[in-house]
């Protein structure tokens, strides 16, 4: 998919990244401050926060865009550009550190992923993360949502390659 | 071996076990269930916080709850064969649970239900002592309960140890019709796992906190923001408020009462600073997390402009108890102005980690040595980081250091969140320095210079410093610039950046002028987890 191009399929049918902000604005215009719930609803929906969005998101909550950009920009979160179809965070927080998260980095970045990065077949997005809140039991790792404690490299190695299925 | 009767079997479901397998048991032991082989009914409940022994198994028995860990899916066989349901002997047994040393000798307040109940049952929570904090708050007139929580001597637990007592009467005092009380839940430091443990665990307990807190100060409004990062604490959270909205504990005429109160969830969107009161509720107003300037506070001018509690998930779970037992009873607990209960969490390369609920003045080596039974790689204990990302390096001549908010300050340290996270002996303490700089510079708000530029410039000095280029300069420049920092910043991040890069620099200077000849870092002997 190139930047700029409007159309998104989700779910199977064609919709406009318009019409997904529209229809995410509308659910969270009765919250104070909506802004945030809207772009999370639409990283959700759509995967990442499409530049097009942006205009459409400042009319309908009467913000410039300039705010919208900078708020967009602003948080770890919110992504410019669709991740892997799996995403891997790795925790580099100080107890992770303590119990060799560095080591797991290199790990990666040894097997062509580097921190920030997509795979070039879009499989995977290597992050860093500080903080997951699994401090007594690192090396912590979250992998699609889900957490990992004590990874090693050859934990980390099935996780990435998806063979840790439980 | 089968057990006649139906036994009740508990697993938890705290994010911490789960990463480490609880899942996966919790579905052995229902999958004999199933087969028919046992009877038994699975109880998810939240962790004890004796986190090295997860996913740590209770079964109900007569004498108690008999614990087994930690218990691998593999085990669930051979263990149910063994008799565990009984409570029968097994290499894994670990005795009645509440008799274990290392939770019998804590003082458990805020976390006396965590790891005991099902987190989302409401009888469990009613049983066991659940809303009479609540029940008794609104048997008393607003400034009653202001009074009460300020004679607790109940201090923020979210860092700064602000009494939350005087902040309450800020909030209460001013005329508005429309104020909010606001759960900071965005626990971003690196060592700390309380807040989520709370969330996950005994979620009621904050709900009821922050309905307690409403009342005192004349709420009708609350929001708990969470961090992105805990995303099972925002479900349970979610799940608990529909639940209390149910049983008329949220919404109108709370428990038959005139308080109307309702309570929302937001979802931070990772970003460290968001920790900061002032820049989280930028966040919940929907812009940039950007730290304010101080004064107006946010007590009497907070979220969108209006009279704000701002409170730490602890601070807000502690109030219950509060109440419901009074405030004597809590100001027992302590010494000199930290009173009550620490919620002290062990982390890092720690053999022994966990949540150790005590009251304040226990030193930081009973808590490493005694509690933690040193560190996970079996090599020596170099240095522990208290109190978070922006705490202290404090080297082991510094463990006798009573944990108390004041004896810390003058040591030049913080007790902060409590966090307490553990290095050996192959921690290089200039990269350890380096790091507390460039954490910085990627999570700065930007919005004053000393900290956006100067922790850039942090990262550039050290680099200068380990490789002896200019070092006197160097060194000198560096302690100019974190007296920039701490004096000219905003807010605690760039103002607290300096204690752990000063703190790194003062008692392991070797490691930056070259002096120690590094060992080999790691493979330490961590055991893999086996999920």
């Amino acid at each position: 998919m190139t930047e700029g191009e409007a159309i998104m399929t989700t779910s199977g049918s064609d919709v406009t990244v318009e019409s997904v902000v529209r229809r995410a604005v509308a659910r969270h215009r009765g919250e104070r401050g909506p802004l945030l719930p809207v772009l999370h609803a639409l990283q959700a929906e759509l995967g990442h926060v499409p530049q097009e969005a942006v205009p459409v998101l400042a009319e309908e909550l009467n913000l410039s865009r300039a705010d919208v950009h900078g708020v967009v920009t602003f948080y770890h979160d919110f992504r410019r550009e669709p991740a892997g179809r799996t995403t891997v965070r790795i925790c580099r927080a100080e107890a992770c550190q303590a119990l060799g998260a560095d080591q797991l980095v290199r790990y990666a970045s040894e097997s062509g992923l580097r921190l920030g990065e997509t795979t070039p077949d879009g499989s995977v997005t290597v992050e860093q993360v500080f903080c997951l809140g699994n401090c007594a039991l690192g090396p912590s790792v979250e992998a699609d949502g889900r957490l990992y404690g004590r990874v090693g490299p050859a934990r980390l190695g099935a996780i990435l390659n998806g063979t840790v299925s439980s | 071996m089968t057990s006649t009767s139906h036994a009740t079997v508990y697993v938890p479901r705290d994010s911490a076990a789960r990463s480490v397998g609880a899942d996966e048991v919790a579905r052995a032991l229902q999958q004999a269930s199933e087969r028919g082989d046992f009877a038994l009914d699975v109880v998810r409940n939240g962790s004890r916080g004796m986190l090295w022994l997860e996913p740590l198994v209770e079964v109900a028995t007569p004498q108690g709850r008999i614990g087994y860990g930690p218990v691998a899916p593999e085990d669930v066989d051979e263990l149910l064969a063994a008799g565990m349901l009984d409570g029968a002997d097994h290499p894994l047994r670990l005795g009645v649970v509440d008799e274990l040393p290392w939770l019998a000798r804590q003082n458990r307040v805020t976390f006396a239900r965590v790891g005991v109940t099902d987190p989302l049952s409401t009888e469990d929570y009613e049983a066991h002592g659940g809303l009479a904090g609540l029940r008794a708050a609104l048997e008393l007139a607003p400034a009653d309960v202001v009074a009460e929580v300020t004679a607790s001597g109940l201090r923020g637990r979210g860092g700064a140890g602000f009494p939350a007592g005087i902040k309450w009467k800020t909030v209460l005092d001013c005329a508005d019709e429309l104020k909010f009380v606001c759960c900071n839940a965005d626990e971003g430091d690196s060592g700390t796992f309380a807040d989520r443990m709370v969330m996950e665990g005994d979620p009621f307990m904050l709900i009821e906190g922050m309905t307690i807190a409403a009342h005192a100060v004349g709420a009708s409004e609350g929001y708990l923001y969470i961090r992105s990062e805990y995303p099972d604490a925002i479900a349970t959270m979610r799940q608990a408020i529909g639940i209390a909205r149910e049983h008329g504990w949220l919404g109108r005429n709370i428990l038959g009462s005139a308080l109307d109160f309702d309570l929302h969830v937001r979802v931070g969107a990772g970003a460290y600073i968001c920790g900061e009161e002032t820049s989280m509720l930028e966040s919940l107003e929907g812009k940039r997390g950007m730290v304010r300037a101080k004064p107006p506070i946010p007590a009497i001018e907070g979220l969108f402009g209006k009279p704000t509690v701002v409170n730490n998930v602890l601070t807000l779970a502690t109030v219950p108890v509060v109440l419901a037992e009074g405030a004597q009873a809590y100001q027992r607990l302590g010494v000199e102005r930290s009173r009550g209960t620490q919620v002290f969490q062990l982390g890092g390369n720690i053999a022994h980690g966990g949540i150790v609920e005590t009251a304040f003045g226990i030193t930081l080596r009973e808590l490493i040595e005694e509690y933690g039974g040193g560190t996970h790689s079996g090599r020596p204990i170099r240095t522990a980081q208290v109190g978070g990302p922006l705490g202290a390096y404090l080297p082991e001549s510094m463990f006798d250091l009573p944990m108390d908010y004041e004896a810390f300050a003058a040591a030049g340290a913080m007790v902060g969140h409590g966090g307490v996270v553990v290095f050996d002996d192959t921690v290089d303490m200039a990269a350890q320095a380096r790091f507390a700089m460039e954490f910085c510079a990627e999570e700065s708000c930007g919005k004053c210079t000393p900290c956006r530029v100067g922790a850039v410039r942090g990262v550039e000095v050290i680099d200068k410093i380990v490789a002896g280029t200019h070092r006197d300069e160097n060194l000198a420049l560096l302690e100019d610039l974190c007296d920039l920092m701490t004096e000219g910043s905003l807010c605690a991040m760039g103002g607290l950046t300096p204690l752990p890069v000063r703190s790194a620099l003062t008692h392991f200077p070797d490691d930056f002028l070259g002096g120690r000849r590094l060992l080999e870092i790691h493979p330490v002997r961590a055991t893999e987890g086996t999920a």
